[in-house]
């Protein structure tokens, strides 16, 4: 008998497996995301996803007989009262019944699983991407890094591997069969010996001295280390990926943005912020509530408290390039800002707001979300808020600059995938 | 009142463990001391055994592949290991103790979340009782070689791999998605296949095919224009045709595989891997029930053999108690719990009867087994029993009248036209043969499969395909399920495929389906 530990044995053997079925299933799994999305908080999204899914391609027909045709028979444990010829009611549901029912046969078309984390973020984010990654790329020519890359036969001397060298030299010297320290004194220990003999035996001691010159001269043909020996640490320059980028979440902290409104703004940025955490190691987020004043807050105060006072939008685009100006140089951040309003602004600050974004904001930004929410019920199109109108004039001219309204919930996803889809005509 | 149901002990040896740890030296221990007793005392002729432990999540993934340690990629794996994943985490269904391969060594799976008692009945389960039976039943013997399964799932394996690397994981999942539907009927159940190497041979054919393929590859024949080859068009008749093409065919992969006129060489092989592993697992369908019983027969005796001898504690013969009756219950046809016959029940109820009609015969049994009632060498009719039948004969051949009495069974015809159903057979005087007869139909396969074949393939004209299923007793294929086979079927077969639904005794057409492959 043996016995065979395989518990250590590599884990996820049906990955390929699992990743063939993600595939089948794909655009079940994304509708099904979407639809627990619009009832989930996003802020939710990023832990691994429990998905049901109805599925139609997961199908796997084979030929079997139907349950509501011909006559067929049943052999059943447990009879207590029936005699021959008693008639038993059907029961409700037709099947189920009788021994020839496979355990494993109808019923599973519908099933629930959990994703991972990754698995989640892939399909959520499938087909979307960065827009404007052009400086992210010309970034990367900049700062490059170096890397180890294997060895090398040549390189300066502080490059020099020690460790490899010594084994490749042990190595050579045993081939060539070099004769060690200890060797050679043995040998002139011998040769003393045979010296010191009484009577000297002649033979035996040029015996021994000739042995003794051939392996000096060997020791000193056959280095101790060769230049072909020597092996250097190799390095690599390789283009360092831009790895950080901060998020400016701007929004209206007045109190005509209810509660509501404000958690639609707050689905967005959590969409906005699992998004660029799939493309930077480090995103740092900066929220900046405004009424007449702006000031930089933490999120529990951004989401939660409301002030009073009238709305001045360019007052948060001020402190949004001070902030920029003081911690976030545009040369080493790539600058994202998502700012949310219900569209209400003071009607003598928009001039100042666009002229701000023209030609402050907007240059230094990889890309500006501005998202409108509106009350519960569908928004009108003909109804055009002070900074919906304002916008839109300035979105016309940069192409990193995006206005869309939000609703509902089920409007956030649409919204997000339409501004960052792959085909977008920017990219 | 536990106590006095435990046999009686004998003598006072010092117990084989204590305790719910076990580890690798106390499986050994366990399975040399079960040794004894299964090889020496009951007579069991096993393969060697190789005993694995394994984790809840490997448990898992071996049993998405079909409880195979090896498989080929497919995504209903994957969908069966996120299914069943989902509902062990959810605690709506447990894993098994153990998962035995009928190979040669046998191996046997067993869990690390076991108790110590769990692993000892494992073993004495899978690696005694269900090995015995894989060695020894006729069934197993003539259509599987244990000794190859694995290295011939490693082929597979590999060469599906392959495939998906030379057309694509795309191309290959359509025919295999095709194959699998196709599963069922890709069993030749009346022809004993004949014994092969099949790792080896198998090489040589996909190594010969590709030699052939690269060969015979001239691009100068893909300028020409098709030519129908007129001449090679003898004047044969229909009759001609289907005997040159072995029909009627009930084996749809195998003809696909040989005839299929579009398909490539290694579509044909893919279709090949899938019809082996069907056929191979075709005797596992048909012993289901004997396979179990023979195997919840060896645990319990042999644990209670090691309990006589003292050494079992107390503690663990009632753990083992405790799970072997729910094993073997079975609930009554009224019970929310009552999913049909449980073949543990009826297996380990069936055993126990051969072994007290051999030993405590009633008049009943005498007149019913005239053979082995009273033969006194139970242990011999079991093993005779075990080798030379499968579900269906057995029953036919042993199923006692005190059986039916105790698990009170009684049969119910259903017409689908009625509303309700009504009872032909009850456990009385005149009852026991009918029941006898219809339980066994219950446990043949062959019988509950829907019989399907290849009646008509027109190879030289418009290559349509005509398959027919032999409707017994009014009962039709299931439609929606039916014409999406159907559908895998013209794909692989690549013209139109017509399926005819025949009465079996009158011959009258009662349905038609028809596929045409979608390009």
């Amino acid at each position: 008998m043996q016995i065979v530990d395989r518990r250590l044995n590599p884990k996820a053997k049906s990955l390929g497996n699992r990743q063939r079925f993600l595939r089948r299933a794909k655009a079940e799994i994304r509708d099904a995301i979407k639809d627990s999305l619009k009832t989930r908080r996003v802020a939710e999204a990023e832990g691994s996803e429990k998905v049901t899914i109805r599925s139609k391609s997961l199908r796997e027909p084979s030929f079997s007989l139907s349950r509501n045709t011909g006559r067929r028979d049943y052999v059943l444990p447990g009879n207590e009262e029936y005699q021959v010829g008693d008639e038993i009611p059907k029961p409700p549901s037709g099947g189920g019944r009788g021994s020839q029912g496979s355990p494993d046969g109808e019923g599973q078309d519908e099933f629930t699983f959990t994703l991972t984390k990754e698995e989640f973020l892939d399909l959520f984010f499938d087909d979307l991407k960065l827009p404007n990654l052009i400086k992210v790329k010309l970034k990367d020519l900049k700062a490059p890094k170096t890397a180890r890359a294997g060895f090398t036969t040549e390189g300066p001397p502080a490059r020099l591997n020690r460790f490899r060298t010594m084994r490749k030299s042990l190595g050579r010297r045993m081939a060539l069969r070099r004769p060690s320290e200890a060797e050679i004194r043995r040998l002139e220990e011998e040769l003393a010996a045979a010296e010191g003999e009484d009577p000297p035996s002649a033979a035996k001691i040029a015996a021994l001295r000739a042995s003794l010159e051939h392996k000096l001269r060997l020791r000193r043909t056959i280095a101790y280390i060769d230049p072909i020996d020597l092996q250097y640490n190799r390095f690599e320059r390789v283009p360092k990926p831009t790895t950080q980028a901060v998020m400016f979440c701007l929004m209206d902290a007045s109190a005509s943005m209810t509660e509501p409104l404000k958690d639609l703004a707050k689905r967005f940025f959590m969409l906005l912020h699992v998004f660029l955490k799939r493309y930077y190691r480090e995103v740092h987020l900066i929220f900046i509530r405004h009424t007449s004043t702006a000031t930089e807050v933490d999120e529990e105060t951004f989401f939660r408290g409301t002030e009073t006072g009238g709305t001045v939008i360019s007052t948060a685009l001020e402190e949004m390039l001070k902030v920029v100006k003081a911690r976030y140089s545009p040369a080493d951040w790539n600058i994202y800002a998502a700012q949310a309003s219900d569209g209400d602004n003071f009607h003598d600050d928009m001039p100042r707001c666009m002229r701000l974004l023209d030609k402050d904001v907007l240059p230094i930004c990889q890309y500006f979300a501005y998202v409108e929410t509106t009350h519960g019920e569908r928004f009108n199109d003909t109804h055009e808020t002070p900074v919906w109108h304002g916008y839109t004039h300035v979105g016309r001219r940069h192409r990193n600059f995006a206005v869309r309204r939000v609703a509902s919930p089920e409007d956030i996803y649409p919204v997000f995938h339409d501004l960052f889809s792959a085909s977008d005509k920017a990219a | 009142m536990t106590q006095a149901r435990l046999p009686k002990r004998k003598a006072k040896l010092r117990p084989l463990f204590d305790g719910a740890e076990w580890s690798f030296e106390l499986i050994r221990k366990v399975h040399d001391a079960m040794g004894e007793i299964a090889i020496g005392e009951l007579g069991l002729d096993i393969y060697p055994n190789q005993i694995e432990v394994i984790t809840a999540e490997q448990m898992l993934d071996s049993y998405s592949s079909i409880g195979m340690p090896l498989m080929y990629r497919h995504w209903s794996f994957g969908k069966r290991f996120a299914r069943d994943e989902a509902y062990y985490k959810r605690g709506i269904r447990s894993l098994a103790y153990e998962l035995v391969i009928n190979s040669d060594p046998c191996i046997s799976y067993i869990m690390e979340e076991n108790s110590m008692t769990m692993q000892a009945l494992v073993i004495a389960h899978a690696a005694y009782g269900h090995n015995h039976f894989f060695k020894n039943n006729y069934q197993f013997q003539m259509w599987t070689q244990p000794d190859h399964i694995i290295d011939y799932l490693a082929f597979a394996k590999s060469y599906v791999a392959e495939c998906e690397e030379r057309h694509g994981d795309a191309a290959v999942e359509l025919v295999l998605d095709a194959a699998h539907a196709l599963m069922n009927q890709g069993i030749s159940r009346d022809l004993r296949p004949r014994p092969r190497n099949i790792v080896k041979r198998e090489k040589e054919r996909a190594a010969q095919r590709r030699a052939y393929e690269e060969a015979t590859f001239d691009p100068i024949y893909r300028t020409l224009p098709e030519i129908v080859r007129e001449g090679a068009a003898e004047p044969t008749g229909v009759q001609t045709e289907q005997r040159r093409l072995g029909l009627p065919e009930e084996n749809l992969l195998y003809f696909l595989e040989k005839h299929a006129p579009k398909l490539d060489d290694w579509q044909r092989e893919l279709l090949r891997i899938v019809r082996l592993l069907s056929q191979y697992f075709y005797p596992q369908r048909q012993t289901k029930m004997m396979n179990e019983g023979c195997a919840t027969f060896v645990h319990y005796e042999i644990m209670n053999r090691l309990y006589g001898r003292g050494l079992l504690t107390d503690g663990t013969m009632l753990e083992f108690l405790h799970s072997h009756s729910s094993v073997i219950f079975q609930p009554s046809f009224k019970d929310r719990r009552f999913s049909g016959l449980n073949p543990y029940a009826l297996g380990f109820a069936m055993m126990n009867d051969i072994r007290r009609i051999a030993t405590e015969p009633t008049d009943e049994d005498r007149a019913w087994f005239p053979d082995i009632a009273g033969c006194g060498d139970w242990m011999g009719t079991l093993r005779q029993a075990w080798a030379e039948f499968r579900d269906e004969s057995f029953i036919l051949q042993f199923l006692s009248p005190k059986l039916i009495r105790d698990f009170r069974l009684f049969a119910v015809n259903d017409d689908a036209k009625e509303s309700t159903m009504d009872v032909a057979v009850i456990h009385n005087e005149q009852g026991y043969r009918g029941l006898r007869r219809r339980l066994a139909r219950h446990y043949d396969v062959a019988a509950q499969d829907p019989d399907l074949q290849v009646s008509d393939a027109d190879l030289s004209g418009s290559r349509r395909l005509v398959l027919t299923h032999q409707v017994r007793n009014g009962v039709l294929l299931d439609k929606t399920e039916a014409e999406r086979t159907l559908q895998c079927m013209a794909q692989l077969w690549g013209y139109r495929v017509k399926l005819m639904e025949t009465e079996i005794d009158t011959g009258r057409v009662l349905k038609e389906h028809e596929a045409l492959p979608m390009p």
